[in-house]
């Protein structure tokens, strides 16, 4: 039970450093961001929309990230807030005319609620008993939005479909440009938050949970506060990334929120190396473009092509993305202190 | 009243499916500390298998006993080729390791037996079972199995050199290796035994639930359900397990109006949890005292 603590900590988890200063992040990040703004200027409009969609799985991933990496808790049921959050943003925006930017905080402070409960009887449940409570919520997610009772709101089976905003101002831009950069915007601000977050007393006090529940709890840090924090917290990234996919995708339907989708985010954040915030965009490329590529190699056998390709991963990278950027960031420096 | 045995008794027959593949879920759990969560596709696979042979024209037991000795292999193979190496890496590099496993099995499966609905023999019929109408043959069977299973287990590890070099490796790894115990093949035995009894639940399963490549999804989690009831480094208690979470699935879905097929298995689960916050280490599992 504690063998996930263990190894999470064993692969070099997040620095726990003081906070000097609001960190923005170092030159390779400032090359990223000036691509992802600059690429969709070159870019059809359904590579745009596939884009917007590694922006918003991003975002999920590192709300996974600092549950997992940060606090060592382990969930398979992001699924479900994901669809909290999506939902919320549909019913304000369908049934109250609420405008969509306006949900997402909503859908953010929704699901930061519904996490934080979930939290509390999470507290006594760690490693393998966690991964099957998280489970479960995700298995259930499905089933409860298609109850009767909600149908008024939720539409039921049939789902809901969703207007998409035009660029505002009369901003000379694609629907589909618009709502690109929308996430871009909001995806750095949620990125800037979780660096800030990992760095502050509250992240390190997570971190020292994560690597020894007694000790930290010892030294006075209150354990199930920061546990179900760091549920809450996700939850609400979670929810915001919901909020925002079922905005770009127009539509959102109970079975668009199954397990698949949790265990896509889980995989996500291995690939991208677990603890590692600027991974969750290379995971979340993964999630979107890897099933894609299987699936054009060969159709019968796109479920194998995926399989291979992930334990190629995972045999060659076991740290995920993260490994990649060591390695390089290591040529770089010996390139330049030659 | 009649209902309700019924419903009981139904419910220990899927149960017994239940207990199976919590059985199998076990063995890993006991060899390597995770949860393998392509059990149920393994499964899949070797009923597969049994099923070709007897379109091959083996007579059922023949191809029981042909698929329990396939699936052992297998199991040993998956063990050495995939997760030998991973035995260092961090768990949640494991658990991708089972996911892409999953997806493997899943789709090879699904491209040479293709995804159409088949039939597959009950070796012990359909009719009432002793006259009664309450309880099949095929149910009465499977519950049988399940406890001669458990027996079968329960001797192999108190009485067999084997059983004991391979609940030594379990424990306590390092020590067991100092007295001589090849540590590493007792956890390629433990996924042979493993995927052997998850073939068993699978040939048990799917004269119920038809054979397709998606057969085992629901199983498995009722699977993990009841290991984790049941507690996960207890047999018995996952046989346990696997009862209580097939009588409890029945009784809900029969009684609780609101439930219905839709609803049980997050009930279920709902249950589970309930237990687990109140019982951390499951019904027969053993507490883990940490030092710092």
């Amino acid at each position: 039970m504690s063998a996930l603590q263990e190894t999470i900590t064993g692969e070099t988890p997040v620095e726990a450093t003081p906070k000097k200063y609001i960190a923005l992040g170092n030159y390779a990040s400032v090359v990223v961001v000036l691509l992802l703004i600059v690429a969709p200027l070159f870019m059809k409009n359904f590579h745009i929309f596939q884009m917007t969609m590694v922006l918003i799985y991003a975002i999920a991933v590192l709300a996974l990230n600092i549950l997992t990496g940060g606090s060592g808790q382990f969930s398979l049921g992001q699924s479900a807030f994901y669809a909290v959050g999506a939902y919320t943003s549909a019913i304000l925006m369908e049934t109250f005319g609420v405008n969509y930017a306006v949900t997402l905080p909503i859908a953010g402070l929704i699901c930061f609620a519904f996490g934080f409960a979930f939290g509390q009887p999470a507290l006594r449940l760690s490693g393998i008993y966690l991964a099957l409570a998280t489970f479960a919520l995700a298995t259930a997610m499905p089933q409860l939005l298609k109850l009767g009772y909600f149908e008024h709101w939720t539409g039921g089976v049939q789902g809901l479909v969703i207007t998409k905003p035009d660029a505002p101002f009369g901003l000379p831009l694609s629907q589909d440009m618009w709502l690109y950069y929308f996430t871009l915007v909001i995806s750095m601000v949620i990125y800037v938050f979780s660096v800030n977050l990992l760095k502050s007393r509250s992240g390190r006090a997570m971190m020292a949970i994560r690597d020894n529940e007694i000790a930290a709890s010892a030294m006075g840090v209150d354990v199930a506060l920061y546990k179900t924090l760091a549920f809450g917290i996700s939850a609400g990234i979670t929810g915001v990334a919901g909020g925002l996919g079922a905005i770009a995708v127009q539509f959102v339907a109970p079975d668009s929120y199954t397990i698949q989708l949790a265990i896509a985010l889980f995989l996500g954040m291995v690939v991208g190396g677990v603890g590692w915030l600027p991974g969750s965009i290379a995971g979340a490329a993964f999630i979107v473009f890897v099933p894609n590529m299987a699936e054009s190699v060969s159709k019968g056998l796109s479920g194998a092509v995926f399989g291979l390709i992930l334990i190629a991963i995972i045999f060659l990278l076991p740290h995920g993305a993260r490994q990649i950027a060591y390695t390089v960031q290591h040529w770089f420096n010996k390139l330049v202190h030659r | 009243m009649d209902l309700l045995t019924n419903q009981i008794l139904a419910g220990i027959a899927t149960g017994a499916i239940y207990a199976c593949m919590a059985l199998a879920v076990v063995m890993i759990y006991q060899a390597i500390d995770h949860l393998n969560f392509a059990q149920g596709e393994m499964a899949m696979f070797s009923t597969f298998i049994a099923w070709q042979l007897m379109q091959w024209g083996l007579p059922y037991w023949w191809a029981f006993i042909a698929t329990l000795a396939l699936s052992f292999a297998g199991g040993v193979i998956i063990e050495r080729l995939l997760f030998k190496p991973l035995a260092n890496a961090p768990v949640l590099t494991n658990v991708a390791g089972f996911i892409a496993l999953f997806a493997i099995i899943n789709s090879v499966a699904g491209l040479t037996w293709d995804f159409t609905i088949k039939q597959f023999p009950s070796p012990f019929g359909s009719s009432p079972f002793l006259g009664s109408q309450l309880i099949s043959t095929h149910q009465a069977g499977m519950i049988g199995v399940t406890l001669v299973l458990l027996l079968l287990l329960y001797l192999f590890f108190q009485f067999t050199r084997v059983g004991l070099a391979m609940r030594a490796a379990a424990t306590l790894p390092e020590s067991a290796r100092l007295v001589g115990i090849n540590t590493s093949w007792m956890v390629a035995l433990g996924w042979g035994m493993a995927a052997a009894i998850g073939s068993i639940a699978g040939m048990l399963i799917a004269p119920v639930v038809f054979l397709e490549p998606n057969m085992m999804g629901g199983v498995l989690i009722y699977g993990f359900a009841a290991a984790v009831l049941g507690g996960l480094s207890s047999p018995f208690g996952a046989v346990v397990g696997g009862f209580l979470v097939g009588v409890f699935e029945n009784l809900a879905g029969t009684y609780i109006p609101e439930v219905g097929n839709e609803l049980k298995l997050p009930i279920a689960l709902a249950l589970i949890i309930t237990v687990l916050v109140i019982k951390p280490n499951g019904l027969f599992g053993r507490a883990i005292v940490k030092r710092v």
